[in-house]
């Protein structure tokens, strides 16, 4: 069997379907514990008292930002090169998610900044990164909603994406290439010494796996919406064209 | 009751918002799905009704 077998839109929906029950379960198993043992049960950290509490949401928000922009990247890419239907779809439909973990990574990073840096904004190369992400996502929904031809739309916003990909990396690494900002470094990495520490981190890893599962049950469940409405605007169609 | 001290301001106002972000995209993302869902179930059977 091949990955491309579901580019095919009936593939696609009846994989989705049985799929879809298991990973909404395992998105409120991880997320709702994770968020619980964050929130209730961790201690103070030194530097950051209390305020460490915010992480469980800032850092998993802010990689789903960028990660969801990669992905939109891949299926727009597939969109281009091999015009499946289900991949464009899929970014269109990943884009209002996107922008929900960039506001939330915003917000409550400008929050969290407020008390350890004293000011909710600073021209940082992470966090102007993050604002022109923020800008991009609306653009690319904007796009799509602006334009009447699905596949024009589907072209325009492919490009889009490619452009704003530059934003999503920078994003990710603005911190290491200018070390400079008041924006710190990574809070996890495959090497154990530079993460935080475990009373943490355990938490923090099922917050991120709970946002991530989360994501992937909300973009079957608008990507199955999206096939729909593809169907539908077919079958409208024809109905117009029999009238006439 | 949990006790959060001086930042306590912050981190209600930050779980806040995501919590009410996080439902309001669930929400928005769940009534679409049912109502698509509904019209193309209703223009099914229409075309199916009309041959």
């Amino acid at each position: 069997m091949s990955l491309w077998e579901f580019a095919n839109p009936v593939k696609f929906m009846a994989l989705s379907g049985k799929v879809l029950p298991w990973v909404i379960a395992l998105a409120v198993l991880t997320l709702v514990p994770g968020m619980v043992w964050g929130f209730f049960f961790t201690p103070e950290a030194v530097n950051f008292g209390n305020s460490v509490k915010i992480i469980y949401i800032h850092v998993p928000s802010a990689m789903m930002a960028i990660n969801i922009w990669a992905m939109m990247l891949v299926t727009s890419l597939i969109w281009i090169v091999r015009r499946h239907h289900v991949s464009v779809r899929a970014a269109k439909a990943a884009a209002l998610i996107g922008v929900t973990m960039t506001v939330i990574a915003l917000i409550t990073g400008a929050i969290w900044g407020e008390p350890m840096w004293g000011t909710y904004w600073a021209w940082d190369p992470r966090l102007t990164s993050f604002l022109i992400l923020f800008l991009f996502y609306l653009g690319y929904m904007a796009l799509w909603a602006a334009i009447e031809d699905p596949d024009t739309a589907a072209d325009l916003t492919s490009v889009l994406c490619i452009v704003g990909s530059v934003f999503a990396l920078l994003s990710r690494y603005a911190v290491n290439f200018w070390n400079q900002g008041l924006h710190q470094g990574a809070s996890l990495s495959v090497d154990k010494e530079e993460h935080v520490a475990d009373v943490y981190y355990l938490p923090l890893l099922l917050c991120i796996a709970g946002f991530v599962l989360l994501f992937v049950a909300l973009v079957l469940i608008r990507t199955r919406t999206e096939l729909r409405l593809v169907r539908l605007h077919r079958l409208e169609i024809r109905e117009r064209m029999k009238d006439a | 009751m949990l006790e959060l001290g001086k930042y306590e301001g912050a981190i209600l106002s930050s779980w806040g918002v995501t919590i009410a972000l996080l439902a309001a995209l669930v929400f928005v993302t769940w009534r679409r799905s049912v109502a698509v869902k509904r019209a193309l179930e209703t223009a099914e059977k229409r075309a199916s009704d009309n041959g």
